[in-house]
């Protein structure tokens, strides 16, 4: 089954209420995906600096290493603030040269993200234990995205968990399955030299799209593009840098609501994720269209 | 309103609120309103007596499923499979309807006022379908009796492998399920189309209809037992 849901801000003045926003989106979800939970966040975006946002499964797991290995091989300072069990930092080193060396030398560590606005958290558990863990409804930001899981394709681990984060700044959940991804991991693995770190399939989906976006293609000619290339059955909501996006296979299997206001653009798996949104009552409630692409923002 | 008992879902948990509705509670009420739906799943359903429900708000899945007798109205947007399985009895939505809307309906009447989605009286038994606007791709797939009227558009793959429920459609048709053709209008199927239109309170000329069933080519069908359905 598995629950999505996103919030896009359209009014700055709501950014110091995203987390609060967001919480009960995710809570209402949990039924839909008791496995796991995830959100990713795009806030305090830089235009020089990426932010790298981490995940290791040991416990205490001693970051400090991570300093001094990074200073030692780049000549770069660089400062790991723990976040339960994830951790971020900033550096202006460049994002592919980041992942090689980080999936080279510290297996033990997951990389959840690397963007300069987008951060990623997730865990094995219900939502409501992954929203008070990482203290989501004091953040603030433009838009989230998140994610409940009811895992089919691969294992319940932390790893597996969504939001999945290929490129930088864009992220993916889904709902659904996709039947072609072992031949299009391989491609883009072999030809485009995109790393993937889990069996995922919606790792594959987030890894395509990152290949579109780097190739110049926009994030909707990118998504109009997986329609013909992503066989399988999905619902996917999509963020960027400065955008968000809901696309649906042709056949639409798995649901989705939209709802709009002059503030904000809401989609979840049901409604009931979105009935307490503020000012929901007038807002423009639909159901996005088989095949067919909602985008807002860059 | 003074006589429509209120009950809030902000309160109370849905499994209560059908029991008071289907008077399993023994109450006395013939008319109730329900409050703060939230999208809640299965809000109304197995309703077995002649009482009256008008939800204020968006439901969730399944809502009106198994109706006998009963008139319930949403005012709001329906989720995935409102009124499926109904044997009798309305149920109304004003917004749009999700999915499956009237899934394997054996009775009844559903009007939905704004759009269907997909699948809207998939394998429909026997029930009555009224859309004011349009409907999604495979729309009545397999169903077997009872109408279907689509006052708006219908996506592709209308009346795939359908048996013998009858399609009125007023718009636009995307291309036809296997097995389904267009037919004639016969003086009996204006009468039919009239007295469906009034009873689901939407003003339109059948004469702007046309017509679809099932060519009879995908099932075993004999037309002496025609009586049957």
């Amino acid at each position: 089954m598995c629950g999505i849901v996103g919030i896009y801000l359209k009014n700055k003045k709501l950014y110091n209420k995203l987390g609060s926003i967001f919480s009960p989106m995710l809570r209402e979800m949990g039924d839909r995906g008791p496995d796991s939970s995830g959100f990713a966040i795009y806030r305090n975006a830089s235009d020089k600096s990426y932010k790298v946002t981490l995940h290791s499964s040991i416990e205490n797991f001693d970051w400090s290493g991570l300093e001094k290995s990074i200073l030692e091989n780049f000549k770069i300072k660089i400062k790991v603030t723990r976040i339960s069990s994830h951790a971020t930092f900033e550096t202006v080193l460049k994002p592919q040269k980041l992942r090689n060396f980080l999936n080279i030398n510290f297996k033990e560590i997951n990389i959840t993200s690397i963007g300069q606005s987008l951060e990623i958290f997730k865990e094995v558990g219900m939502p409501d234990d992954v929203l008070t863990q990482f203290k989501v409804s004091e953040m603030t930001g433009s838009h989230m995205i998140g994610h409940t899981r009811m895992a089919t394709e691969s294992a319940v681990t932390t790893q597996g968990a969504h939001p999945f984060n290929t490129g930088v700044d864009l992220c993916l959940v889904h709902n659904g399955s996709l039947s072609n991804h072992n031949e299009l991991r391989k491609w883009l693995s072999k030809e485009k030299g995109i790393v993937f770190q889990t069996e995922n399939d919606t790792e594959v989906a987030a890894g395509y799209l990152s290949y579109k976006m780097d190739d110049g293609h926009s994030l909707k000619k990118a998504l109009e593009d997986a329609l013909d290339d992503l066989d399988g059955f999905y619902t996917f909501a999509v963020g960027t840098k400065n955008g968000f996006a809901v696309l649906r296979d042709r056949i639409a299997c798995k649901p989705a609501v939209i709802a709009e206001t002059e503030d904000w653009v809401g989609m979840a798996s049901e409604f009931r994720a979105l009935s307490r949104l503020p000012g929901i009552s007038k807002a423009d409630v639909w159901e996005p269209s088989p095949g067919t692409i909602y985008s807002w923002g860059g | 309103m003074d006589n429509f008992k209120e009950l809030d879902l902000n309160n109370i948990e849905v499994k209560e609120l059908n029991k008071t509705l289907q008077k399993r509670d023994g109450n006395n009420f013939n008319h109730f309103k329900v409050i703060n739906p939230m999208g809640a799943h299965a809000v109304a359903t197995g309703l077995d007596g002649e009482v009256e429900v008008k939800i204020d708000g968006h439901v969730g899945y399944y809502c009106g499923g198994m109706n006998q007798n009963s008139e319930i109205t949403i005012y709001g947007n329906a989720g995935v499979g409102v009124a499926e399985n109904m044997m009798s009895g309305k149920v109304i939505v004003k917004g749009d309807a999700s999915q499956s809307a009237g899934a394997t309906g054996h009775g009844g009447l559903l009007v939905i006022e704004g759009n269907a989605s997909a699948r809207c009286g998939i394998s429909m038994k026997g029930i009555d379908i009224v859309v004011k606007g349009s409907v999604g791709h495979n729309s009545a797939f397999m169903a077997q009796s009872g109408n279907l009227v689509i006052c708006g558009n219908a996506e592709d793959g209308l009346g795939d492998s359908i048996y013998e429920t009858s399609i009125f459609i007023k718009g636009e048709l995307g291309n036809l399920g296997a097995d389904c053709v267009e037919k004639e209008m016969k003086t009996e199927h204006f009468e039919r189309l009239e007295k469906l239109l009034k009873r689901a309170n939407i003003k339109d000329d059948p004469k702007n209809f046309k017509r679809l069933g099932s060519a009879r080519k995908l099932y075993n069908f004999d037309v002496k037992n025609s009586d049957n359905y």
